[in-house]
């Protein structure tokens, strides 16, 4: 069945071989994309298609295969600039993933930009990814960290977040989506405060990419980091965004090959961008198939896949609040479709296993977030996130793993 | 295939998961040590109280599924009473019942036989040992002692 009647579910579900795989007999039901999405038929083969028929180092050699790799890795950046709107496509730096983005920006742009006493803004929201670089460079530095709170339903507080503000804020790094509540953060106000002190802003867009469109143009955000497994493309390649003149300025992250424009022992000179941030051969394969999950996903269209997600969103939501054991963790007006919950008295590790027993994929912990649990006095909790491919049924399947789990633990 | 969930959760874990023994802490311990299982954010504290050579009392507070906190009840309850020799024996003992290739042979009076079911889900193991981890650091007798599984 599909949440309505134009959306091609099965079609979609034909696209990702996986999801025609039994656990132990049964059919798997996916609902950790929070943690990594399932590929698509497109993104697997075209990485057997490079290696098969284009593949060779990139921004080498005059020889044909390195030129033709070369083409289908630069075509890529192309579509990640239009993907994120970006003005340029020098401005999309080629990553790892969103750990190591922001680990380049606090690096690169905080050793060259913080001195003591400087405060840097996160929230209590960030995934540890989007706190530990931070806290790294605060240590080097001296620069203060200072941390917006969010409500009881884990709704980021923006009355809070002005307060913190002020000119010694040099940098405001927050998640555009909540990866432990599914919070939407009003990234939009966000930008624009901080804006106003003068600071500058980096979003982590992991969760948010997938689920919402996003244009960094007209957010005027200065930095936006996403991974490119959570967005059904590989794993090991993700993007950095940063504006032009703030990468200009930036020293580069690491050195090695490709990022230098003359080597001699003496002196140095860097490429330009986007190379001078991009040392070493790249994960060409990677990026030339992470393109291909963009052309997928916009083969279906984000308003057709928000739709489809937040109608699952709401029938789940709907379904485990009608449980009266059921305690759902994050309720604000603004999510996406992540459902963080927990079961009176059984412990999350628990409600994975007895669920995982029914083919039933859940992540269970405290999501690489643990100020967030923390903050709403929990250990872990059981997180279904839902993708592209999820569908009522599987919200269904949730919902009797869940009765087995009481049943059990009766 | 329930059947085969049962084997983890035999009513005797759900029991001593529900009714946990020597839970609280221990005011007059010899010995502590946090045990902490980054993976989950599981949390145990194990103390132990010396007389002489011998185990005179062992207590465990947790915040944990239902796997670690039973393993630490039955731990704590197999503990008392044993010298220190007998206490680290048992917990080698322990390690290789849950770790090894085999299916390892168990006598019939073996209390811990019920936690043997984790060794089905490799992903549990840890839930199960993190305890005895953590009372193995309580014995080197510094109260702070902090040890991490993963």
């Amino acid at each position: 069945m599909t949440s309505n009647g134009t959306y091609p579910i099965d079609r979609i579900r034909k696209d990702f071989p996986i999801l025609s795989e039994l656990v132990r007999g049964k059919p798997l039901v996916y609902l950790d994309n929070g943690a990594s999405a399932q590929k698509p038929s497109a993104v697997i083969d075209r990485i057997g298609k490079t290696y098969e028929t284009e593949y060779a180092n990139v921004h080498r050699g005059v020889h044909y295969m390195s030129q033709k790799a070369t083409d289908a890795m630069e075509a890529a950046r192309v579509k990640a600039q239009a993907f994120l709107n970006a003005a340029d496509e020098k401005e999309i730096i080629f990553v790892r993933g969103a750990t190591e983005g922001i680990n380049l920006v606090a690096s690169s742009w905080g050793r060259a930009n913080l001195s003591a006493g400087d405060e840097i803004v996160l929230s209590v929201l960030e995934h540890h990814s989007n706190i530990v670089p931070w806290q790294m460079i605060a240590e080097q530095t001296g620069a203060v960290i200072k941390v917006v709170p969010i409500d009881d339903s884990g709704t980021f507080l923006t009355e809070e977040y002005e307060k913190l503000l002020s000119p010694r804020t040099k940098i405001v790094a927050v998640t555009h989506v909540s990866n432990a509540l599914g919070t939407i953060v009003p990234v939009a106000e966000v930008i624009r405060l901080a804006h106003a002190q003068g600071a500058l802003v980096l979003l982590d867009g992991c969760q948010a990419v997938p689920h919402i469109p996003v244009d960094v143009q007209a957010l005027d955000v200065d930095f936006y980091v996403f991974s490119g497994h959570k967005l059904y493309g590989p794993s090991g390649i993700g993007v950095l965004y940063g504006k032009e003149a703030l990468l200009e300025a930036m020293p580069p992250y690491q050195g090695g090959g490709e990022m230098i424009d003359r080597v001699t022992f003496e002196k140095t000179t860097y490429a330009d961008l986007p190379f001078k941030f991009e040392a070493g051969t790249p994960h060409i394969a990677g990026i030339i198939a992470l393109g291909a999950a963009i052309d997928y996903l916009n083969g279906i269209g984000f308003e057709a896949i928000a739709a489809h997600e937040h109608d699952l969103l709401e029938y789940a939501t709907e379904r485990l609040v009608a449980m009266n054991s059921v305690n759902i963790v994050g309720t604000a007006s603004e999510k996406a479709a992540i459902l963080s919950f927990n079961i009176n008295d059984v412990h999350p590790h628990d409600v994975g296993t007895i669920l995982d027993y029914d083919g039933i994929a859940v992540r269970t912990g405290h999501h690489c977030a643990q100020p967030v649990m923390d903050r709403f006095d929990v250990a872990a909790t059981v997180r279904a996130s839902f993708g592209l491919y999820n569908t009522r049924e599987e919200v269904d399947a949730l919902v009797d793993g869940i009765k087995r789990v009481r049943e059990m633990f009766a | 295939m329930t059947v085969d969930l049962r084997d983890l959760y035999q009513e005797i874990i759900l029991e001593h998961s529900r009714k946990p023994k020597n839970s609280g802490v221990l005011e007059e311990a010899t010995g502590e040590a946090q045990g902490n299982n980054p993976l989950c954010g599981d949390r145990v504290t194990v103390y132990v109280k010396l007389e002489g050579d011998r185990i005179a009392d062992a207590r465990f507070e947790a915040r944990g599924c239902a796997i670690s906190v039973a393993s630490a009840s039955m731990m704590t309850e197999i503990l008392k009473g044993m010298t220190v020799d007998e206490a680290i024996a048992a917990f080698d003992r322990f390690q290789t019942q849950l770790t090894s290739k085999e299916a390892p042979e168990l006598a019939e009076d073996d209390e811990l036989a019920a936690l043997m079911g984790v060794r089905e889900f490799p992903t549990r193991i840890k839930c199960a040992t993190l305890p005895w981890h953590t009372f193995r650091a309580a014995l080197a007798g510094t109260d702070e002692n902090s040890i991490t599984t993963e």
